[in-house]
């Protein structure tokens, strides 16, 4: 594995031009901060998005300032029309699931500190890795462009169910030309992502650096791999399935669209395709990515909250066979989203079987994340404390799994506020808290300085009330049978859960509002915070190990590491206090060496 | 803080678990034979979630309170059962949760699912679409006319694409915008959609089935209550999904002989 690292850095040379060095830059770690940047950018916008919905769920005829200026026809009167809300929704769902929960976590933190982590100068493809980056880019834009072309984005949700998404212009506003750029974009998406997974299990099992055994990579790494490995098959599904929607709208294919389909009293030209193997495929896709989602998340909170407990997990190994079941079983689960689709109703219980077989695996990384804070000597800071709050998110969502794995309970709860709420806390708040645990943990290395402890504190409060407040709720609307995706609740027996609609919003606008203080927080430690030392927080992994801090252009400078331990020598009397790192030589009487 | 935090979880945990017990917002009254099981499916995974809920929250805060904070000169320990036991109790523990809830959980689907309806239920269609149910009764002939989608016309009414003229089936077939049925009376839906997905959801009734283009499925149920209900749709169909509705009436079989004389007559 050496061989091939030295090789490659001898072809990659520190760039010296601005466009080089910060552009189409060919360093994982600049790269890692575009993914960074893409993921900040689009989370904005999502939000942005989600409180338009909030305020229009809990006042729906209120008119929002300025709202016309998103779209032509949407927003007579600044009020929103009930299909500019389902495009509003569609987008939000899209950017925050692919360009924020996909990207943050995954491609952001595992482009800056794999390599690192492994102990590599870069990845082996640094011109694939630079690709992927501006492919997904690109997506971004394509689908953002859709809020100025023709009718408006697609309002068909993220699921994009056919024949609805199939059928044109004649489906509704934003069916057209808004479904092709969706799935363009989406399609975009997955080169990006095919191209990112090569690399990172390429990185992970041909650049270790000596020493560097599997089994000593930290949870983060494995994580990334992991996930990796789930990306490399599930976004090679999604890809095919969107470039089929596209064609059936532009090649006048019926891959989604069956036979004799009416609208507005006009027989449609199509026939013999499927509207269920749309859902076949997209859940295919769909399932592993909500664990391509979580999984990273997993993988940094274990990271953050070792080096703040002082002392490793009960079990490394365990947590890496649990991530690996959690892959695995992901693509055998996935039906479940489709219990009263029409599927034949044996098939229900043969994927209700696995799906309550999952919860398992993710028993065990909870059981493994209490029982390892027993006994531990934690430290809270703002990134443990988003670590905890993961874990409490990742509990109060996975329960909630429980309902939707049985096709029985699902009867009563699909399609409903129930479903919103449980991928909410399990996919949505828990792998943000991932994503800040990791920021505030890693910005140190990535920028040289500390963030601020107490905005970040006051950021960590009002998320994790905020977010409790927001999404718990969710779950009650449902048990009442709140139909989702509705603009508005005119049946009768949703009249009266309009009050708890409208606390929701007020619980949204707030929490919402608290992330503008983690902007802030960041842009401003950016520049003005504190300089951080190069281990501040006494961590044992290799990015602590670096020359400098913001790491050298090869990472390492001359020399690459050598690796003596397991990644978590916490709790030992070593020459550096409680713990000994990675490259350290010396020899630990009291460790914790599984390897 | 760490003791802020940890008595914030629980107050979360506990404030959460308070509507849920009381039933603030729960299911709507369960109107059919069919419903009791998934009622109790329901209350025993709640039961069982609840409890896994509560008890993760509290152990992670009480662990949280405990070892936060720690003196200078204090050494880290190992949960004594180590990784094992928390293997072992994840997998005996939800395992046999997950066995329970699969095993009665098989039962409760089966009901719905895997039990043909009588031979002398009554049969009725619905036909979704952009953004309306049409109910469709057989009229005294007990059959229904073919159905031909190039006939099909809101213009003219005939959202059936029906041909009177030539199919005898046809003629004495009852089409409705609501849909009634007999209290106590198993009723056999045929379900199929005009043009995109749509669903077909009565909480009361404890259905819920998708229409999908190309398939005709069919539900089966008896309704046990005299009263007016709503259908919703559930499955996005475009601008109108959140309108998209229709009341089911339950009657008496003599009030339903009567409104099904009236709706012929109005054909």
């Amino acid at each position: 594995m050496h061989d091939m690292a030295k090789h490659d850095a001898a072809a990659h040379h520190a760039p010296t031009s601005f466009i080089g060095k910060h552009v189409f830059s060919l360093d994982h770690k600049v790269i890692g901060k575009q993914y960074y940047g893409l993921a900040l950018l689009a989370a904005l916008v999502g939000m942005g998005l989600s409180w338009l919905m909030r305020i229009h769920l809990g006042w729906t005829n209120l008119a929002i300032p300025g709202l016309h200026l998103l779209t032509k026809n949407g927003a007579p009167g600044n009020v929103m029309t009930p299909e500019f809300y389902l495009q509003l929704m569609t987008m939000h769902a899209t950017i925050m699931v692919f360009f924020v929960l996909t990207t943050a976590p995954f491609a952001a933190f595992g482009n800056y500190f794999l390599p690192i982590q492994v102990g590599a100068e870069d990845m082996p493809f640094p011109h694939f890795n630079m690709m992927s980056f501006w492919v997904t880019f690109v997506a971004f834009l394509v689908l953002v462009s859709s809020f100025f072309v023709g009718q408006g984005p697609t309002l068909g949700g993220w699921t994009q169910y056919a024949p609805l998404s199939a059928l044109g212009e004649v489906g509704g506003p934003g069916e057209g030309t808004g479904v092709v750029l969706w799935a363009a974009s989406i399609g975009i998406f997955c080169i990006g992502q095919l191209l990112g997974s090569l690399n990172f299990i390429t990185t992970t099992l041909d650049m270790r650096t000596r020493g560097m055994s599997l089994w000593r990579l930290p949870l983060s790494a494995w994580a990334w791999f992991i996930t990796s490995c789930m990306g490399l098959t599930a976004f090679a599904v999604l890809m095919p399935a969107c470039i089929l929607l596209i064609l059936d709208h532009v090649a006048g294919t019926s891959f989604f669209v069956s036979s004799n389909i009416v609208i507005n009293d006009q027989l449609q030209p199509h026939s013999g395709g499927s509207t269920l193997l749309w859902q076949h495929l997209f859940w295919f896709f769909g399932h592993p990515e909500v664990y391509i989602a979580i999984v990273p998340g997993m993988g940094i909170v274990s990271h953050v909250l070792i080096t703040n407990m002082r002392k490793p997990m009960l079990s490394h190994r365990v947590l890496i066979y649990s991530m690996g079941a959690l892959a695995v079983l992901s693509y055998m689960v996935y039906g479940h989203h489709m219990f009263v689709s029409g599927m034949n109703p044996v098939s229900a219980l043969a994927f209700s079987f696995p799906t309550l077989v999952i919860t398992i695996p993710s028993t065990i990384v909870v059981l493994i994340w209490l029982g390892s804070l027993y006994g531990a000597k934690l430290r809270i800071n703002t990134a443990s404390l988003f670590g905890l709050g993961f874990i409490s998110m990742f509990i109060s969502g996975g329960v909630s799994g429980f309902f939707l794995a049985q096709p029985s309970t699902d009867i009563m709860l699909h399609a409903t506020y129930f479903v919103v709420g449980h991928f909410h806390l399990v996919m949505g708040v828990a792998a943000m808290f991932g994503i800040f645990a990791g920021t505030y943990f890693w910005f140190p290395k990535m920028f040289g300085r500390m963030m601020n402890e107490s905005l970040g504190k006051a950021h960590f409060w009002l998320s994790f009330v905020g977010a409790y407040a927001v999404f718990m709720p969710f779950h009650y609307l449902g048990m009442a049978g709140n139909v989702r995706r509705y603009q508005a609740f005119t049946p009768d027996y949703m009249q009266r859960l309009i009050p708890l609609h409208q606390f929701i919003t007020v619980a949204a606008l707030v929490t919402g509002a608290a992330q503008l203080i983690f902007l802030y927080n960041l842009i401003h430690s950016r520049f003005r915070g504190e300089p951080a030392s190069d281990n501040p927080w006494q961590a044992t992994s290799l990015e602590w190990s670096t020359p400098t801090t913001p790491p050298p252009h090869n990472n390492f400078g001359d020399k690459l590491p050598e690796v003596f331990h397991d990644p978590y020598q916490y709790g030992v009397e070593g020459a550096a206090g409680d713990y000994v790192m990675q490259t350290s030589p010396e020899k630990i009487t009291t460790g914790h060496d599984e390897a | 803080m760490a003791k802020f935090f940890a008595v914030t979880i629980i107050a979360i945990a506990i404030l959460s678990a308070i509507p849920i017990l009381r039933h603030t917002w729960w299911m709507a009254e369960d109107i059919s034979t069919h419903g009791a099981p998934i009622d109790e499916q329901m209350s025993e995974t709640m039961a069982e979630a609840g409890i896994s809920f509560l008890a993760s929250q509290f152990i992670l805060a009480f662990f949280i309170w405990k070892f936060s904070n720690p003196k200078p000169g204090d050494k880290v320990k190992n949960f004594p059962g180590g990784a094992k036991a928390m293997v072992w109790a994840a997998v005996l523990l939800v395992g046999t949760e997950v066995l329970a809830l699969g095993v009665f959980g098989v039962k409760a689907w089966a009901n719905v699912y895997f039990t043909p309806p009588a031979a002398d239920a009554m049969p009725i269609q619905v036909q979704a679409g952009q953004f309306a149910f049409y109910f469709r009764y057989p009229g005294p002939d007990g059959k229904f006319g073919p159905i031909h989608p190039d006939h099909i016309s809101e213009a003219t009414q005939n959202f059936y694409g029906l041909d009177t003229d030539h199919d005898p089936d046809s003629k004495d077939d009852i089409v409705t915008a609501q849909m009634a049925v007999p209290v106590n009376r198993e009723i056999h839906l045929f379900m199929h959609t005009k043009d995109v997905g749509h669903s077909f959801f009565v909480p009361e009734l404890r259905v819920q089935q998708d229409f999908v283009p190309g398939l005709d499925l069919s539900l089966h149920f008896t309704a046990t209550k005299i009263g007016k209900y709503e259908i919703v749709c559930t499955q996005l169909c475009g601008l109108g999904h959140y309108n998209m509705k229709a009341y089911l009436s339950v009657m008496s079989q003599q009030d339903f002989d009567n409104w099904l004389k009236q709706q012929a007559a109005l054909q």
